[in-house]
Formats: C-alpha cells, sequence, structure tokens
C-alpha cells in the first residue's frame, strides 16, 4: 500500500511517561535483544544459519527479503484470534492474503522476485492455513522452488498438531527453519484460544482439544530441536488470557532449544469478524508489550523486530512489493537469472562488516566520554535497509527505533501503522498520527524532510534531523547522542 | 445418502478434500463440490463426515 501513514491503530504506544518507565525498568541487555550482534552472541554455526534471514537475526532484516506464499489454506486448528473469511489487500497481519497460489503458480512467482529482488534470501509458506497440515501442496512447493533456487533459505509456519507426522520429510528438503505458533502450556489457557482442532479423523473441543494441541507442539518442539532445525516460537500476547503466561511458555520453549520466542501483540477489532474481534478482546499496548518482553529476557533470546508481515508479504521487512508480484504480472515462463542475487550478497559481505566496524568504533568513542549512568536516548530512523538512514521522511510507513547510552546503540524495535486499513485521512491526518507514533522518541533521523513537517514535530518536541542522510545507522545515532550532551563526534561517525 | 457444501460459505480452503475416504469433493469452477455419487458420509470409514468435521466454517457442509 503507499499511504505513508504510520498510525498505531493495532500497536498503541501508551503515554510517554508509561514508555519511559517501562523502558526505564529495563534498558535492552545484550543478551535480551538476542541476534542483534552477530557473532559475538552465537556460536558460528548457528550464525551460519541465521546470518542471512531477515526473520532470525535483527541484522539480516536490514539486508535481506523475505517472501512468503499462500499455498496451504486448509487449518487443523480453529484459533479466536483468526477468521478464515477475511482478505483486504489493504491490510497487514498474518494469515491476511490476497491471492492462493497452486505450488506451480508459487514456484514461478518466487523465481520471478529472485529475479527483481536480489535481496531474496527466506521462502516461507505462513498461512493463511497451517503448512504443517496442507502437508502436499507445502511439499511440492518446497520442491519445485529447491530445484531452481537450491540456495534458497525454506521456511515453514506451523501450529504444530500435524508437524510430527512431517519431521524427517522436512530435514530432507533443508528445511532448516520451522515456526511453531505456541500461545500456551497449559490447556486450560488454551481452552480460552482455541475451540476446536482436528486431529486424527476427529474434531475435539474445550479442553481436551488444547491438551492434544499442547502434546503435539511440545512434541514438535522437541523433535525438531533434536535434530538441529532451527525454531522460532511465536507466542500472540492476548491481556487477560495468556499475558503472564507467555512467561511460562518462554521458559518451556527455551528449555526445549527454541532459538527465538517472538512475542506479538494481538491484533483485534471488529471488522476482523474474529471471535476476539467480536468479544471486545483488546490487544495489548506498546508498554504491555515491552514489559512482557523485558520480563522474559533471559529466558529464550526474544525477537523485537517482528512485522507481522502479511502471509503473502514481498520483500524487506518493512516494505511490501506483493502488489508487483500478483500472479497476473508473473510471466508464464520464468528462467532464474543468478547473477543479481550473488553480486548482491557480494556487496552486502563487505558492506555489514564495515557497518559493524564502524558501529564497533562510534560505540567505543561513546563509552569512553560518556558517563555509564548517563540516560539513554531513544531515536527514530527512517530507513529503507542496508542498515543506513536512506528514507525521505514523507515516504516512511515505518520507524526504526533505536536505543542509545553509554553501552552502545540497541535496536528497540519497529513502529509502524501500515498493518490496518488507513486510507481515508488527509494529508495533515498523516502526520498527526506520524507524530503520535513517534510519541516519546524526540529524536527522528532521516534521509530528507520538509520545512513543513519538520516544524509541526518540532511543535510536537521531536527534532528532525537530516544532517546524517545515507550514513550508517548506529554512527549516526551515537553523533547524535554524544551531541546532544554537548561532546564533539567522534572520527567514525564524522567520516 | 449424501452431504453437500454451502457455496456462500465456502473458504475454499480445500481440507475436505483431503479428509474426505472417498474422493468423493473436487475443485470445480470456484469452489469445492461433493459429488453424490461417492459421498457415504464417511460410513464404515469414520464415526463422523470428516468434512463437516475440519470445515472452518460452521453450516457449510451438511446433509444433501
Amino acid at each position: 500500500m503507499s499511504a505513508n501513514v504510520i498510525s498505531l491503530d493495532g500497536l498503541q504506544v501508551a503515554s510517554r511517561d508509561d514508555l519511559t518507565k517501562a523502558i526505564e525498568t529495563q534498558g535492552c541487555e545484550s543478551s535480551a535483544c538476542g541476534t542483534s550482534d552477530g557473532p559475538a552472541d552465537m556460536d558460528p554455526a548457528t550464525w551460519e544459519k541465521v546470518k542471512d534471514h531477515p526473520c532470525y537475526s535483527e541484522e539480516a532484516h536490514h539486508y535481506f527479503a523475505r517472501m512468503h506464499v499462500a499455498v496451504a489454506p486448509a487449518c487443523n486448528i480453529q484459533c479466536n484470534y483468526c477468521n478464515r473469511k477475511y482478505d483486504c489487500a489493504n491490510e497487514s497481519r498474518p494469515g491476511v492474503v490476497s491471492e492462493r497460489l497452486t505450488p506451480e503458480a508459487a514456484a514461478r512467482k518466487v523465481i520471478a522476485v529472485a529475479n527483481e529482488i536480489p535481496q531474496l534470501s527466506v521462502l516461507g509458506i505462513a498461512g493463511p492455513g497451517d503448512g504443517g497440515y496442507d502437508w502436499k501442496k507445502t511439499k511440492a512447493t518446497f520442491e519445485k522452488v529447491a530445484e531452481q533456487l537450491p540456495d534458497i533459505k525454506l521456511c515453514l509456519s506451523s501450529n504444530g498438531l500435524a508437524l510430527p507426522d512431517h519431521i524427517d520429510e522436512l530435514m530432507d528438503m533443508n528445511v532448516d527453519h520451522v515456526t511453531l505458533t505456541i500461545n500456551m502450556i497449559d490447556p486450560e489457557v488454551g481452552e480460552k484460544i482455541y475451540p476446536w482442532i482436528f486431529h486424527d479423523h476427529k474434531r475435539h473441543t474445550g479442553i481436551e482439544a488444547s491438551r492434544i494441541l499442547h502434546e503435539r507442539q511440545m512434541q514438535s518442539l522437541d523433535m525438531l530441536s533434536e535434530r538441529g532445525i532451527l525454531v522460532k516460537v511465536n507466542s500472540v500476547m492476548i491481556p487477560g488470557i495468556n499475558d503472564k503466561h507467555l512467561m511460562e511458555v518462554n521458559k518451556v520453549v527455551k528449555q526445549k532449544g527454541a532459538f527465538l520466542h517472538n512475542i506479538m501483540p494481538l491484533i483485534s477489532a471488529p471488522e476482523h469478524g474474529t471471535v476476539f474481534g467480536l468479544n471486545g478482546q483488546r490487544g495489548p499496548n506498546a508498554a504491555e508489550l515491552k514489559e512482557l518482553q523485558d520480563a522474559c529476557a533471559g529466558g529464550a533470546n526474544l525477537m523485537r523486530h517482528c512485522r507481522q508481515c502479511r502471509a503473502d508479504a514481498v520483500g524487506l521487512l518493512g516494505e511490501d512489493r506483493g502488489q508487483e508480484f500478483t500472479m497476473d504480472l508473473v510471466p508464464e515462463e520464468v528462467s532464474y537469472d543468478p547473477s543479481k542475487r550473488e553480486a548482491y550478497r557480494d556487496w552486502v559481505a563487505e558492506e555489514r562488516g564495515e557497518r559493524r566496524a564502524a558501529a564497533q568504533e562510534a560505540k567505543a568513542e561513546t563509552s569512553a566520554v560518556v558517563a555509564t549512568d548517563a540516560e539513554a536516548l531513544l531515536v527514530a530512523v527512517a530507513t529503507k535497509g542496508g542498515g543506513r538512514i536512506n528514507q525521505h521522511f514523507g515516504h516512511a510507513t515505518e520507524f526504526q527505533i533505536f536505543e542509545v547510552d553509554a553501552e552502545g546503540v540497541r535496536f528497540v524495535t519497529h513502529r509502524r501503522c501500515d498493518n490496518y486499513c488507513v486510507g481515508g485521512y488527509g494529508e495533515e491526518d498523516k502526520l498527526d498520527l506520524v507524530i503520535k507514533t513517534l510519541e516519546g522518541i524526540p529524536v527522528i533521523l532521516c534521509a530528507k524532510i520538509g520545512d513543513c513537517p519538520r516544524e509541526a514535530l518540532e511543535e510536537a518536541g521531536i527534532e528532525a534531523v537530516q544532517d546524517y542522510a545515507f550514513e550508517y545507522i548506529e554512527t549516526s545515532v551515537s553523533a547524535v547522542y554524544r551531541a546532544r550532551m554537548g561532546l564533539p563526534a567522534a572520527e567514525a561517525e564524522i567520516a | 445418502m449424501s452431504y453437500q457444501i454451502v457455496v456462500k460459505n465456502c473458504t475454499v480452503c480445500g481440507a475436505c478434500e483431503f479428509e474426505c475416504p472417498n474422493a468423493a469433493i473436487a475443485f470445480e469452477s470456484d469452489t469445492f463440490v461433493i459429488d453424490p455419487e461417492l459421498c457415504t458420509e464417511c460410513e464404515g470409514n469414520f464415526d463422523t463426515p470428516q468434512c463437516a468435521a475440519v470445515c472452518p466454517v460452521p453450516e457449510t457442509c451438511i446433509p444433501a
């Protein structure tokens, strides 16, 4: 979608105080940020698996793109946050998709995308439906794609109910990333989320349904971990139902070998037609979400850069180019041209090394001059990827939020608003929404900004800075931090 | 004795198609259709008709 709007319909930012409080209670320990630093906090074998995977590595998500294909529409469970009838081209949230594909069509689409988007590194099957249950179509798609693009990473999202039946086939196909959606480890909690499941030729309801689901999910997790397949666990945070419980889930999934735990906010509105949407079940606000994520620090590594993308998303996290690759635009015959992807990979290898070195240097110089107890600063960044400040303020549909103090620069989260239909707003309203989105953030870095929006931001107490256009994010954020403290810029930041 | 699919409710997910023990369900033009000649309501195979048990939309796979 094209609107340059960020609203926080889904992920509301609570008051500035709440946010500050949530951030003060716990900064972002490096261990909690999980995968952000790359090799330093990860064994080399794991890093090799995740370094090009935007959903598993915070660093990789600046460089690499994923695409999802909706080939497996059948599902074997009913969740109260899902309505299978709903679809909207202007909406972005998990499970929503406009076009269902046969495995053959999906393979053609993947090749077409690989030819156009050299950043493509991952193909995921992530609904609507369950790829582990609608297995024949999932398998056929992976096989057809792997024939032509042997280096693409194959990824599967599943509720885990049917997955134990297919683990060996996953191994055979080199699927090395699986996401399990696990919302509970206590069937009594599950009963409030899952009205029924279909398993072993029967529909099960009530507590029995959740008991079976839980057992199969744990079995899936064990089997995947045993085989060295990286498992990410997604949990939907549902206030009043599983919010506190997710701390237990976090402990258990970590114990069982999950590599990442991604706690996502429930997206719920009456117009979605879901049980939760209709009964008024609300999603968490940003402060509640962060509080839970912080409380889980020390458990399984937490993923903070999840964008909750559409099931047919194409592109870097935070951009969806799916509309450019609908099947009517994909040619009947496509052949794969590897040259663009190879050239891009070479460039990334060099670029990410330089960026990391620059960030290290800026960090060292900052920690040398800034007191260890100096207050941290939150900085918003408009970026199109590549780890640089390279987006015009007016084109941003989301912002990356970084936190900086004497310890260095850390990615905190995204703030976005394109996950809902936002049509019908005038330009002024859009700016208001952006300002609301940036609440609690005193500085925004962008490649360029017009005088009008800059003044409007200033009135709202937000300083817009375009002096670091096209520079690395980390060095620029630390330069801003030092400048605000009246300290001179470090060498790495000027270079 | 046969089941049928209520077209206006069907989400075309296809779960019924592969759960059907008689291969009685097929995709035709833009929806799934149960062949009444082949449908046995799963008698002799399962306790309940599989299409109705797996279908995500209530009142969609019903007795014809």
